[in-house]
């Protein structure tokens, strides 16, 4: 059985319930049981209909749950049965628990974890384990989630932007556990393009899959980092850049530009360079200044700094660096590596090992540490 | 989303306020201390945001590594070792800011007298998770 294929259904069944009048945490409960007993039955004893088979099971557990409720309170009102027919949904229903999972009133880390549960169909242990804490404590941090958007009517519309703010936080996540995290990002980014019709959708959607494609080249067998410029580039995934490419260029040429659709725009850049050398910086350099514009992140300004060394030369480089505070994070990696090209190797190796002593993760910790090395020791051959 | 690792120290920090060895308090302070210890990792459970706790015996031994063939070298303790790490929490917290937070209520944790102890506590972040295809490009 299809694993992703069952998940993808969630959210639509999850919507019916909801529609035919069911709270938000109970529906969500009730999902979660039919599908693990979806996972249970459907090897040995597939459905014709797998969303009506999830719905009728769903359904059931919901009212189960209810009516066990409604014997524990018995002088409580009863709970109606039958199916109270909702209001006609006005948005899409997926689109809509895309919204409610990412509501401004949930916590970055709340959102990430009920979108993955209620929109991505992961269980709790999964979500855990990607994250890399016990699964009480994961449960409590979804039950809360789910306390605090109960108030939340289902018809309201949201924002696309802090549901892509969710879905990139996935998929900076990488990999850890037994969940692909960029994997189902991707994958909860496709379902969410394919509910709703905005340009900075597809621009996230682009700039996932262009990265995605690079994974393979990214790391080393060793577990080290491979910088772009030294990564195979025969490894990359061109079925994925071809994918991402076309999706952005769809966005782009719709004329509304938003910060994704600048950074895919860099990304693209860089795929469509058979070698590092070949990499049209000079437009790069244009699109960090629309990133800037759009953003006003200084973080993009560093990253700036790096494109204008390599189109306009390291000394360039160094005095875009010179116009930005010494304190961001990874300032000082970017200078270590200008002063490299500028063939300051002295300063460069005691820049690199001042960056690996700052640096944000044990990855980059490592390969700027190798950096340092790398240059000490042909210093030490030179003497 | 960022993991942060409490360290209490037997010895190394500097000096807290109420700074009474455990063996001089009255056995309900030291039940005091205790129960609020574990009422804060169930309320850190209840928010989502606990993720390990333990705690340490103080006397330890060093090994190092003694050459082919041979069994590793061991010594100590050492009484004169400055720094004597007690227990530690780890957390899985939203913020910089919820995790300085969070330390100061630990150290709040009542100690001789029913007072609050403010121990110093070290708060030390873990690495991030593994790095995206931007964040390589400003690295170099």
């Amino acid at each position: 059985m299809d694993e992703a294929l069952l998940r993808s259904l969630t959210p639509g069944v999850l919507a019916v319930l909801v529609r035919r009048g069911a709270d938000f945490a109970a529906a969500e409960d009730a999902v979660q049981d039919a599908l693990v007993e979806a996972l249970r039955v459907w090897p040995a004893d597939p459905p014709r209909d797998a969303k009506g088979w999830l719905v009728t099971v769903a359904w059931r557990k919901f009212l189960d749950q209810t009516r066990a409720d409604t014997a524990r309170r018995r002088r409580e009102d009863r709970v109606e049965e039958e199916p109270a027919a909702g209001p006609a949904p006005a948005v899409d229903d997926t689109l809509q628990l895309y919204f409610l999972c990412a509501h401004p009133s949930l916590t970055p880390s709340s959102a990430v974890a009920l979108t993955l549960r209620a929109v991505g169909g992961l269980t709790t242990r999964q979500i855990a384990r990607a994250y890399l804490v016990p699964e009480a404590t994961m449960a409590q941090r979804i039950s809360r989630a789910k306390r605090t958007v109960s108030g939340v009517r289902f018809d309201q519309p949201g924002d696309v932007a802090t549901v892509l703010r969710v879905l990139y936080l996935v998929f900076n996540e990488g990999y850890s556990g037994d969940v692909d995290l960029a994997a189902e990002a991707v994958r909860l980014t496709r379902q969410l393009a394919a509910v709703v019709d905005h340009p900075e959708v597809s621009g996230l959607l682009a700039l996932m899959l262009l990265h995605h494609a690079r994974r393979a080249a990214r790391t080393a067998p060793d577990g080290g980092l491979i910088p772009l410029a030294e990564q195979d580039r025969g490894r990359w995934d061109t079925r994925l850049i071809a994918e991402g490419v076309a999706i952005l260029q769809a966005a782009l040429a719709r004329d509304r530009l938003g910060e994704f659709q600048a950074q895919a725009a860099i990304a693209a850049l860089h795929a469509d360079a058979p070698t590092a050398e070949e990499t049209d910086w000079v437009q790069i350099v244009e699109w960090y200044d629309e990133l800037a514009r759009l953003t006003g992140s200084p973080v993009v300004r560093l990253n700036r700094a790096v494109a204008v060394g390599e189109a306009d030369g390291p000394r360039a480089g160094l005095a875009a660096l010179a116009e930005l505070d010494t304190d961001l994070p990874r300032h000082t990696a970017v200078a270590a590596y200008l002063h490299e090209r500028d063939g300051d190797l002295a300063t460069a190796a005691r820049l690199y090992a001042e960056a690996a002593h700052k640096a944000p993760n044990l990855a980059e910790r490592d390969h700027l540490t190798r950096q340092a090395a790398r240059l000490n020791s042909r210093s030490d051959r030179r003497n | 989303m960022a993991k942060y690792l409490l360290l209490k120290h037997y010895r190394g920090a500097p000096a807290a306020v109420n700074d009474v060895p455990m063996e001089q308090w009255t056995p309900e302070e030291i039940s005091a201390h205790m129960q609020y210890m574990r009422d804060f990792a169930d309320r850190l459970v209840q928010t989502g945001e606990y993720v390990d706790g333990q705690a340490l015996a103080p006397e330890g031994t060093w090994v190092r590594y003694d050459g082919e063939g041979r069994p590793p070298v061991t010594d100590g303790p050492f009484a004169e070792t400055k720094d004597l790490i007690a227990g530690w929490m780890v957390i899985d917290v939203d913020s910089h800011e919820r995790a300085v937070e969070l330390a100061g209520e630990l150290s709040a944790a009542p100690g001789a007298g029913g007072k609050p102890i403010h121990e110093w506590l070290e708060l030390r972040p873990f690495y991030a998770a593994s790095p995206t295809d931007a964040d390589c490009h400003a690295s170099g």
